[in-house]
């Protein structure tokens, strides 16, 4: 399953970072983030819970970068 | 610019102001440490907490964390040498100065390319009791009628019920020209109503309508990255960690080496500012944004004159195409049927087209379409009786009275007419029989589109070294359109399945060392799309299955599109290449002279900020690409 979130993150680089935290939390198959469009792609493991997912990806970019935010 | 820009730039301006009021202050010693550290946390307290978070998450080369080591150093020296804090608080200025300008060229830019992309309707009219409602587009059905004004955008495709208009629909396809429709033709959302009222039947969800198709299609471009953009990202990640090294290096062994090998004082504080300073260097951010941005404002440049790139990876495919095959029906010819010779024998020309259409006015085959196209005249049906249809060959019929035959050879010999004139090799051919005697043929073919030449031309000049035509097609046709059209290769005679052969043995040889392109027009070739490096859908305006299959969609069925696309796609690959040479040229440049001792901190700014906005700026150029001729 793919989904499409809206993001805000103001550099590019903090992009590139919030997609590798994204990817490396469990239950995410790929994420790619646009810095340009501010949107993160995601598409899910088979049978992950994307609310539940997407909780735990936010927490993680905002690990690597305080001022992200994903609109669930 | 938004809120959080207004607030930045209030800091940088009022820090800048502190800071030159500091400089003519004559204050010494501890007073000056307390006076200048103003200037620097109203500047930089978000930077230094940011870079406590960074360090508490495991972030040690955020680049906040680097700022913050670099002007926090700095001002240590300043308190242990000369009392000179300007450096570090300017530093910070910069940095910030630097975050507020990216911050708000990527908003600039990314409105400027969505004004381009500016297709997608805010409302649409249903007809009331009351007279007409403005509704959210999302909720109208698929079978409502609304109401299109003049000056309106179509909100929804459909099919007009009534009225008449013409239709601008430069925002989809990048043509000028004003389109007219009538009842029972289809009218695509994104198109702007010019002239009179329309009432539509809607035929699609607004989801599912042409504007929110192309727009969601061109966001989701930028998320299939380019090589330049992976490239980027895995020298961003080497890049930091490297410096930093690379400073710590700077700061340790020179003054050991001095001490221990020279036996001159160390210098360390020299040495530690020149660390410092690379520290500076060490943000990856100019690349970081520049590529993206460069492709993002390629993608929408390119969309603004009606080509739609589905991913910045394309649009660096297509730079690099050096061959470009074409399927013949309905890219490089319209795909229709047209009388391109009349031939009499016996009655005079006009008599004979006349006689032919009247002959096949009841008939539905596109030849026979033509044929009444050709003619061009009112066709009354009271003209005509006794038409039969003989399936494969032809029609008779009496037409004012006297018996007409209109079919092929095989007709003619059924009724024993003797056809005097060999059959052309090209086309379908109409032979017409008045009362058993021969008047004289007609040959219909598909016709090549008059701008296809030119286009193949300006493909030879942008250095495509070859161009192939493939065809279901006999040779004989094939040969001739490709001679009219300056084409090097030909294949005819070719199933579906044919074409997806030849192009991969085009993708082994791979003429001119480039990628292999191969344009058609999205139907029966969705395979060959998917098959060639990059696979070029033409005349797509309404055609979900080209829109789907093709990884560039040409908007219209002009096939210059094609060399317009690729000289975009060029512009955008040559402002990349600038871009990643020119900023990691400054920032190595930086980097060799400061630790030479040649430049200081401010240098160093500039590599980080200056080539940032330098690279941004030249980015936005990919925005406007090149008008063709």
């Amino acid at each position: 399953m793919k989904k499409t979130y809206k993001i805000d993150v103001d550099c590019a680089n903090c992009a590139g970072k919030m997609e590798a935290a994204a990817n490396a939390t469990p239950g995410v198959k790929e994420a790619v983030v646009s810095f340009m469009t501010l949107k993160m792609k995601v598409e899910f493991d088979e049978g992950a819970q994307p609310q539940a997912v997407m909780e735990e990806v936010r927490k993680n970019c905002k690990k690597v970068e305080r001022d992200c935010e994903i609109f669930l | 610019m938004n809120k959080k820009q207004k607030k930045l730039l209030g800091r940088i301006l009022a820090a800048a102001a502190l800071l030159v009021l500091l400089h003519f202050l004559p204050v010494e010693g501890w007073p000056r440490f307390v006076l200048y550290m103003v200037p620097y946390l109203l500047i930089g307290h978000d930077v230094l907490s940011k870079a406590w978070y960074g360090i508490r998450h495991g972030q040690v080369f955020d680049e906040c964390f680097l700022m913050v080591v670099a002007t926090l150093g700095a001002i240590v020296l300043g308190l242990t040498t000369d009392g000179d804090y300007t450096e570090a608080v300017a530093v910070m200025l910069f940095y910030q100065t630097g975050e507020w300008f990216q911050s708000w060229a990527v908003d600039r830019s990314r409105r400027s390319i969505g004004a381009l992309m500016d297709i997608r309707p805010d409302y649409a009219n249903l007809e009331t009791e009351d007279g007409l409602e403005q509704v959210d587009p999302d909720e109208v059905e698929p079978g409502t009628v609304i109401v299109i004004r003049p000056g309106e955008k179509v909100p929804i495709d459909g099919v007009v019920a009534e009225g008449t208009s013409s239709l601008d629909a430069a925002a989809l396809t990048g043509e000028s020209l004003p389109r007219d429709v009538g009842p029972g033709e289809t009218v695509l959302s994104g198109c702007v109503n010019l002239t009179g009222v329309l009432r539509v039947k809607t035929t699609r969800a607004f989801e599912e309508s042409t504007a929110s198709r192309i727009l969601d299609l061109v966001e989701n471009a930028a998320a299939r990255k380019a090589g330049a953009e992976n490239f980027i990202t895995r020298f961003a990640r080497v890049y930091t960690p490297a410096v930093c090294l690379g400073a710590l290096a700077v700061a340790v062994v020179p003054p050991l080496v001095r001490l221990a090998a020279l036996g001159l004082a160390p210098q360390w504080s020299v040495w530690l500012y020149r660390a410092l300073s690379f520290l500076v260097i060490s943000c990856p951010c100019a690349l970081v944004i520049s590529i993206p941005l460069t492709f993002f404002a390629g993608i929408g440049g390119a969309s603004g004159a009606g080509v739609l790139v589905k991913g910045a990876n394309f649009l660096e495919t297509l730079a690099k195409t050096t061959c470009v095959v074409f399927d013949k029906t309905g890219t490089l010819t319209r795909g229709d049927f047209t009388v391109t010779e009349v031939t009499p024998a016996a009655l005079d020309r006009e008599a004979l087209l006349e006689t032919a259409a009247l002959a096949e006015i009841a008939s539905s085959h596109p030849i026979a379409k033509s044929v009444r196209a050709a003619w061009g005249g009112e066709p009354d049906r009271r003209r005509v009786t006794d038409i039969r249809e003989h399936s494969g060959r032809g029609i008779t019929a009496r037409v004012d009275g006297r018996t007409v035959a209109a079919g092929n050879r095989r007709l003619m010999e059924e009724l024993s007419v003797p056809c005097p004139i060999e059959d052309p090799e090209v086309g379908a051919v109409l032979h017409i029989a008045v009362e058993g005697q021969y008047a004289g043929r007609l040959t219909i073919a598909d016709q090549v589109k008059p701008t296809a030449r030119e286009a193949v031309a300006a493909l030879a000049k942008a250095g495509v070294a070859e161009t192939v035509m493939l065809t279901g097609d006999v040779e004989s046709a094939a040969r001739q359109a490709a001679g009219a059209l300056g084409i090097s290769k030909v294949f005819s005679g070719l199933l579906p399945a044919d074409k997806v052969a030849k192009v991969e043995e085009l993708l082994t040889a791979r003429p001119g060392g480039g990628a292999v392109a191969f344009v058609g027009d999205g139907i029966n070739d969705a395979p060959v799309l998917a098959r060639a490096d990059v696979g070029v859908a033409m005349g797509a305006m309404g055609s979900d299955a080209a829109i789907e299959a093709a990884d560039v969609v040409l908007m219209d069925d002009d096939p210059r599109k094609l060399p317009q696309a690729m000289a975009i796609a060029r512009r955008c690959m040559a402002i990349v290449r600038e871009n990643i040479v020119f900023s990691i040229g400054v920032k190595v440049l930086c980097l060799a002279l400061v630790a030479l001792g040649l430049a200081g901190m401010w240098l160093a700014v500039f590599a980080d900020v200056g080539v940032m906005v330098l690279a941004v700026l030249n980015a936005v150029r990919a925005l406007w690409g090149k008008k063709p001729g």
